[in-house]
Parts: structure tokens; C-alpha cells; sequence
């Protein structure tokens, strides 16, 4: 039995300028080598647990630590942050920011650069993790040049040449489409096994981690710990759900279908989870009895490119003699992997990027002649991040700023957005200060910003990006009533297969500037070529129909998620 | 998003075919030159000299093998700046050429703006200065690996965290860039003209609302970067190591060592001509 390399006992921590913990009497041992999953509602701790183990807490935010934490059987608080860095290696979310050097080599070799190890050992072990973490021909390029994926195995060397023997990852999965999702756990969970690391991950995107087999799920909420154990056996109880986290829909599906999951073994791991005949029949009959949500149509063009013509300074056409169409009063969902060309194609149809040709034009208007600002007043664009689009100070004035801009009177600029600020339900909030607001609240405020201006379309790039299932289920249905009452075209730019088939009319797969699919997304997600060309994903709720002998898997999912969004959409009323 | 910066491959810019030994060149060796050489030209008038010194800038100039139109914006640029700024010193001081070397040959004109041999040489020698540091810095800028600057200015004992503060610089700058036009973008959309059809005065009212999201974005990327360079032991210890700093060779000692004979020879000079300045009028 080999003793624990990280106990939490009875910790407590309180930061300097709060009047409350935001850990509580936390106790917690992990084993070397164990895989952890960490994950909560936004505002649970999960942050500033992490912040302790790497040593952030107390070296950046100061504040009282009650209780004890080892770390490697030492105390932590004999620990400051460049000894723990030998103990814990973390990669940070944001992997860009991680990246601190002008090339992957020296960014690689940054944390010995540090510890003034000589030149030549530099190069030596550079290049052997290089090779471990399939970077030799990248080591010379500039981080501009990488993708996400590759981004975050260059965090992952700069970390691992330590040979710390704890990992700590912050959201690996932000930023990366669902095929190098998966791609970064698979190489994650083979790093853990081959090189014995204990590694704790930070992500509420639950099913998408679970690709992998983790040790333990461990799950905080108001800085307590109210999970913890087995991934298979916590996905047996309720507590995702009703702590505002999402389950894996498979998982959500048996429950539903009143199947006894406390009866299945290996419930995380769905590729090898057995399902009795007879608890397939039970899927089988609970998905019959649900309505097939009705399919609309709606084929009045709205928005179309014809011919057109791109491609960015020094690099070979990104889109050669496109087209597109977005019809009237539609929901599309825009996707592919990342670099495919999907924000450029935003930017064409925004303004922000001029095509050398082609046509754009909106209803029976041209737009080429239009500036970026005569367009936005047509086609909202929500940027991905709101600091990006926020610039003033108080709630109610940045969502009058497009009003006043465009010289509305100031009656009709109250009413106006009194009116928008209701309906999403930021009035509230409309004399607060935006720094007071939380990531989804700004990034509902930039909507709401948008939609002052009453546009035809709104188009949204990662509109539930960074927020966890309440919130993302919130902002979801917020956009499809805007669609259905009050007849805007949406346009989402998008990574998350469950919103594309739960919400969106029509997907767009884009790949290397042309079009694999414009079809319902039902009919996408059942195309294996489409799904491996495009970096997309099966849906779990295909496998799970495929074990219950449901042929028509994806009218199985169709099905599903129309009753799961009406549920949530009852609960949410509920409270 | 692919930008329009990533154009340069592995130096500032460079023309890389046959990799010319001034590529190979430490990072180290160029700095030294080209700031003692500066120095010292900066300090020396004499005409001898500078003109010794031109044609060394010349040989890195040849062996940086820079096209034409790479540089051309900047040289253009530079001889403006230079014309310029020889019409104003002649102006506010047509005297001084005389005052400096005792004596006063007149070539034509008369009164305040009278124009003297002296005057006109007195100018030839600031010329100089440009003619030869100009080639110098565009050979070292399109041949010099930026990553091997900050280990270069290291090797000569500038404290490495404002080396890194320039690698930092030099890594955020596109970042940067793509960040400030995505915002400015973003606050077009939102209302602000600052396309043709707005006028000037309005186009610079709106760039201001451009600056706030761009200091909280970069205050935001500060912290996290930050962070991310504690994490990994930045600034724990007196010294760091360099992954791209390679030992001197013999070219580059034998560079260093032409650049302080050079140097104690303008010294020299300063004796033997009593004074920063060549006198010919004696």
C-alpha cells in the first residue's frame, strides 16, 4: 500500500478580500499514479484548489489557509511556488498565453533555461521530448503557426521535462474541436500509464473527458466536496444533474428510460459497457413513446455568397468560388475543425474581410458597398470573447452604445433597451459595473448589445463557450425564443455536436473552404466520412441505441434530446 | 485565425538560401559591433576613418545578400530623414563648420547663410555616419534570429530579465496586433465609424473607444503570462541558460577582435588629430 502524494485535511481557504471561504473543510487524499477528474459548477472552488496545489494561492492571491495539504509528504505551506513546480506541473487553459518563448523548442526548454541547466542538455532533452510528444518537425515553428492541439502538446513538454510526477491540466479540453478533444485525453492517458504520473484534470465538459478511463470523479460544489469515487459509480447517482453539470447523455438516456443503472457495470466506459438484452428492450420501448420533433423547413434565402473569392496574404485561396446560403428565420450551426475557415467566412460576411470577388448580399441588398458598422446594424456578430466587444463601463450604457452611435433619440434609446435588457433578463443588472459580471453575464450583455440594433441575422461564435449546463442551457433556449418569436435568423459557429442536433435547423460542415454537408444535423452525424474529415464526433446517444438494437440511431438521439431540452426547459421554469 | 504576420520563417527576415556566414554569426558578436562601432562612429569625425568604417559596414551589407525591395522602404526612408535633417542643422548653424575648424572658405553667398567649405564638410562627415551605420543595422536585422538576440544581449551582461522582456516583446507583437484589429473590428460593429466615410476628427474620437478593451485584454494576458512564467521558474535564480545561444566560433572572436582594434584605432586617432575632428583646412 503506498501512501498518498496529495492529502487535503480539513482545508479551509478564505481569500484576502472575500468574507467568505471558498474552499470548506475540504478532505482529500490522492494516490501516485491516480487519473483524476475535478469538476463543478462555475464558482465551486475548482480553480482555487487548483491554485493550492501549484502554489498560485498564496503566491498571487494571498488570503488564510486552515487545515493541512501535503504535497509528496511535505507541507505545503514549506512549499512557495518554484518548489512546487517540482512537484506539480500544471498547463494552464489558456494554452497561447502558456506558450512564452518565440519557437516550440525554446518553449520547451523554457523551465530548464531557468534552472540554468547547460546548453547541451537543453538540446538533448528537448529533443527527446520532442519525440515523445510527436513535435520534431515543429520545433522550430512560432506559436502562430501551431493549432490547438499542438499547442497544448508543446504546454504538455514544457511541463513534463520537469519530470514532475504530478500533472495539473486546467480545461484541456477548451479550444479544441472533438476530434483533437479526444486526441489530447488519448495522449494524456498514455503519458499517466507509461510514465506512472498522477494526473488531475479540471473540466466540466464530463463526457468528453470520459473518453478516457479515469481513476475517479471528484465533484466540489460551494468549495465542498460532494462527489467522490468511481466515474462509474457517480454516474449511477444524480449528483451531476442536479448540481447544474452535465451528464453524459447516454447516461441521462438509461436514467430516463427508468433503466436501473445501479445494475450496470462500467457505466463510464460506454465502448465496453454491456447492456442486457432485456434493459435494451426497456431503451427500445421508452424511445418509441417519445414524439418525433416535428422537422421544419424554411427555404426563403436570406443571406447568400456567390463566387466568392479568398485567401489570406502569402498563403494559398482559402475559398475558391464559394457559395452559401442562409435561409430566412433558420438556425444553422456552422461547423468543422478548427483552421477550416469558419471565423473567415464570419469575417467575410461581417466585413471584417473583404473577398477579392464574389457577391454577398442580404435579402435583395448588395453589402460589398457597406461598412462594418452599416452591416452590423443587418447581421449582429457576437464575438467569442466579450471583452473583445465591451467597452464601456455600466451595463445599461454598453448596450445603448450602438444606439447612440447611430444617433437614436434618448427616449427611444431607454425604451429600446429597457426593452432588450428584459427579454435577457439582464435588467436586473443594468446598473451594475461590468467588471462585477461573470464571464456568461458579459457574454450575455454582448448579445443583448447586438440585439438592440434589431438585426436580421445574429451570428455567434462558441455562444456557450466557458459556461457550465445550467447557464449553457439558459443561453441556448434565450437564443432559440429569439428565433422562434421574434423570427431572427441564427447563425452558431460551434464544437458541441449535443447543441448542433438539439438546437440547430440545418449544419453547415465546412473543411478546408469548401462545404462536406448542408443537411439537418441528424443526417451529418450518421455520415462517417463527413464526421472524420470535418474533426467532429459521434454522439454517444448513437453508440448507446446501437447496443439497445435501436436501428435509427439518430432519430433515437433526435428524439432524446427534444425531450431532454423540454425537461430542462420545465425545471428551469420550476425555479 | 491565419494573419498576414506570419511571413518570416526563422530570422527577422532574411534571404535564406545558401545560409551566408553572416547568418552564422553569434547573436553575441553582432550586438558588440554593431553597438561599439556605433559608438565610436558617433563620436569621430574624422573623415579617414569614417570612411574606413563604411567600407566594413559594406561587407556585411554585401554578405547579408538582402534584396532590393526588402529594404528599399527603409532606406528611402532614411535618406529623407537625413536630407532633413542636414537642411536644418545648415540652417539653425551655417557657422558652425568654420567655428569647429578655425577657418572660413567661402564658396558663394554672403551674410547669415553663407556657405563655406568648412560648413559643407562638417555636413560630409554626419553623412558619413549614416552611410555606414545604415547597412550595418539592415544587415544585422534580416539576418538575426530574434530568439538568439535575447541570448545575445545576455552573453554581454544586460540582465536577462530585460533580455526576455525584448523575446516577450517580440513574441507578443502579433498577438498583439491581431488582437487590436480584432477589436477594432468588433467596436466598428458596434457603431463606431472609423472607415472613408467617417471624417478625421471623428475617426480619431472613435479610436479611443478602441483603447480600453485593448488595455483590459492585454492587462488580462499580462497576468496569465505571468503566471505561466512563474510556474515554470522564471526569475528563481541569478542566471538562466539560453536554449538558442551557441558558443562563439572563430569568426566570431575574430570579429570582436577587428572591432576593438577599430575602436582603439578611432581612439588613436583623437591624438593624433587633437580632437574628435580631422582638420584638412590647417
Amino acid at each position: 500500500m503506498s501512501t498518498p502524494n496529495i492529502v487535503f485535511k480539513n482545508v479551509s481557504f478564505q481569500y484576502r478580500n472575500q468574507t467568505e471561504p471558498t474552499l470548506k473543510n475540504v478532505n482529500l487524499e490522492i494516490m501516485p499514479g491516480e487519473k483524476v477528474l475535478l469538476t463543478g459548477p462555475s464558482g465551486s472552488g475548482k480553480s482555487t484548489l487548483d491554485s493550492l496545489l501549484n502554489g498560485v494561492i498564496p503566491a498571487e492571491f494571498p488570503g488564510e489557509l486552515h487545515g493541512q495539504v501535503q504535497i509528496n509528504g511535505r507541507e505545503i505551506t514549506e512549499l512557495d511556488i518554484t518548489a512546487l513546480s517540482f512537484e506539480v506541473g500544471t498547463v494552464l487553459q489558456d494554452s497561447d498565453a502558456q506558450f512564452v518563448a518565440l519557437t516550440v523548442a525554446e518553449d520547451v526548454a523554457f523551465a530548464l533555461e531557468n534552472d540554468q541547466r547547460p546548453v547541451p542538455e537543453l538540446h538533448e532533452r528537448v529533443a527527446q521530448w520532442a519525440e515523445i510528444l510527436d513535435l520534431p518537425e515543429l520545433l522550430s515553428h512560432k506559436p502562430q503557426e501551431l493549432s490547438g492541439g499542438q499547442k497544448q502538446r508543446v504546454a504538455l513538454a514544457g511541463v513534463l521535462i520537469d519530470n514532475e510526477p504530478i500533472l495539473l491540466l486546467d480545461e484541456p479540453l477548451a479550444n479544441l474541436d472533438p476530434a483533437a478533444g479526444k486526441a489530447s485525453m488519448e495522449l494524456l492517458a498514455r503519458l499517466a500509464d507509461e510514465r506512472g504520473l498522477t494526473v488531475i484534470v479540471i473540466d466540466h465538459r464530463i463526457e468528453e473527458a470520459l473518453q478516457v478511463a479515469f481513476d475517479r470523479l471528484i465533484i466540489l460544489k460551494d468549495g465542498q466536496i460532494i462527489a467522490n469515487d468511481t466515474p462509474a459509480e457517480v454516474l449511477q447517482t444524480d449528483v451531476l444533474l442536479k448540481n447544474g453539470l452535465r451528464e453524459p447523455l447516454y447516461v441521462t438516456a438509461l436514467k430516463d428510460a427508468g433503466i436501473d443503472v445501479a445494475q450496470l457495470s462500467g457505466l463510464d466506459d460506454l465502448p465496453q459497457l454491456e447492456l442486457p438484452a432485456q434493459m435494451g428492450q426497456q431503451l427500445a420501448t421508452w424511445q418509441a413513446s417519445l414524439p418525433q420533433p416535428p422537422v421544419e423547413t424554411k427555404p426563403q434565402p436570406l443571406l447568400r455568397g456567390e463566387g466568392l473569392n479568398f485567401g489570406y496574404a502569402g498563403q494559398p485561396p482559402l475559398f475558391t468560388n464559394f457559395d452559401f446560403t442562409i435561409n430566412a428565420g433558420e438556425m444553422v450551426a456552422l461547423v468543422g475543425q478548427n483552421g477550416t475557415g469558419k471565423t473567415t467566412l464570419i469575417n467575410l460576411i461581417t466585413g471584417f474581410l473583404t473577398p477579392r470577388s464574389g457577391s454577398l448580399t442580404l435579402g435583395s441588398q448588395p453589402l460589398e458597398q457597406l461598412s462594418v458598422k452599416e452591416r452590423a446594424e443587418r447581421i449582429g456578430y457576437v464575438l467569442q470573447d466579450p471583452n473583445q466587444m465591451l467597452s464601456q463601463t455600466m451595463v445599461f450604457a454598453e448596450v445603448a452604445l450602438g444606439l447612440k452611435l447611430r444617433h437614436v433619440p434618448a427616449d427611444e434609446q431607454q425604451t429600446r433597451v429597457a426593452k432588450i435588457l428584459k427579454v435577457t433578463g439582464l435588467y436586473p443588472y443594468r446598473n451594475w459595473p461590468l467588471s462585477a459580471l461573470s464571464f456568461g453575464q458579459k457574454k450575455r450583455v454582448t448579445i443583448a448589445a447586438v440585439l438592440v440594433l434589431e438585426p436580421e441575422i445574429l451570428i455567434l461564435d462558441e455562444p456557450t463557450a466557458g459556461q457550465d449546463l445550467a447557464h449553457y442551457a439558459q443561453m441556448m433556449d434565450f437564443l432559440a425564443d429569439l428565433n422562434r418569436d421574434l423570427g431572427v435568423t441564427v447563425v452558431m459557429v460551434t464544437h458541441d455536436m449535443n447543441l448542433m442536433l438539439s438546437y440547430a435547423d440545418r449544419a453547415l460542415v465546412l473543411d478546408q473552404g469548401r462545404f462536406l454537408a448542408q443537411a439537418p444535423p441528424a443526417e451529418v452525424l450518421t455520415d462517417q466520412a463527413v464526421i472524420k474529415q470535418a474533426h467532429l464526433s459521434h454522439l454517444s446517444l448513437q453508440t448507446l441505441a446501437q447496443k439497445a438494437g435501436i436501428a435509427d440511431a439518430i432519430s433515437f438521439a433526435e428524439k432524446f434530446t427534444a425531450y431532454e431540452r423540454s425537461k430542462q426547459h420545465a425545471y428551469q421554469v420550476e425555479n | 485565425m491565419p494573419t498576414k504576420l506570419k511571413t518570416d520563417p526563422k530570422p527577422i527576415a532574411g534571404s535564406q538560401q545558401r545560409a551566408p556566414w553572416i547568418n552564422r554569426l553569434s547573436g553575441t558578436t553582432k550586438i558588440v559591433i554593431l553597438l561599439g562601432l556605433s559608438a565610436i562612429g558617433m563620436v569621430s569625425y574624422d573623415t579617414r576613418y569614417l570612411v574606413l568604417l563604411t567600407a566594413f559596414a559594406f561587407i556585411f551589407y554585401a554578405a547579408a545578400r538582402l534584396k532590393w525591395r526588402q529594404v528599399r522602404g527603409l532606406v528611402y526612408a532614411i535618406i529623407g530623414f537625413t536630407l532633413l535633417n542636414l537642411v536644418l542643422v545648415y540652417v539653425f548653424s551655417p557657422h558652425y563648420g568654420a567655428e569647429i575648424y578655425g577657418s572660413s572658405h567661402v564658396l558663394f553667398g554672403s551674410g547669415f547663410f553663407v556657405v563655406t567649405t568648412e560648413e559643407l564638410f562638417y555636413l560630409l562627415n554626419m553623412t558619413l555616419k549614416y552611410i555606414f551605420i545604415v547597412p550595418l543595422i539592415l544587415a544585422f536585422l534580416y539576418t538575426t534570429d530574434p530568439s538568439e538576440l535575447a541570448a545575445g544581449m545576455n552573453r554581454i551582461k544586460i540582465p536577462y530579465k530585460i533580455c526576455y522582456a525584448v523575446e516577450l516583446s517580440l513574441r507578443y507583437i502579433p498577438d498583439f496586433m491581431r488582437e487590436f484589429k480584432q477589436i477594432s473590428l468588433a467596436q466598428q460593429a458596434r457603431g463606431l465609424e472609423i472607415s472613408k466615410k467617417a471624417g478625421i476628427w471623428q475617426r480619431v474620437k472613435g479610436s479611443s473607444q478602441i483603447l480600453l478593451p485593448l488595455v483590459f485584454s492585454s492587462l488580462d494576458r499580462i497576468e496569465v503570462t505571468t503566471r505561466a512564467m512563474r510556474l515554470r521558474r522564471f526569475g528563481t535564480q541569478k542566471k538562466r541558460t539560453w536554449y538558442m545561444s551557441h558558443p562563439l566560433a572563430k569568426l566570431d572572436y575574430g570579429l570582436i577582435f577587428f572591432t576593438v582594434v577599430l575602436i582603439v584605432l578611432g581612439i588613436a586617432l583623437f591624438q593624433v588629430n587633437g580632437g574628435r575632428y580631422y582638420n584638412p583646412f590647417n
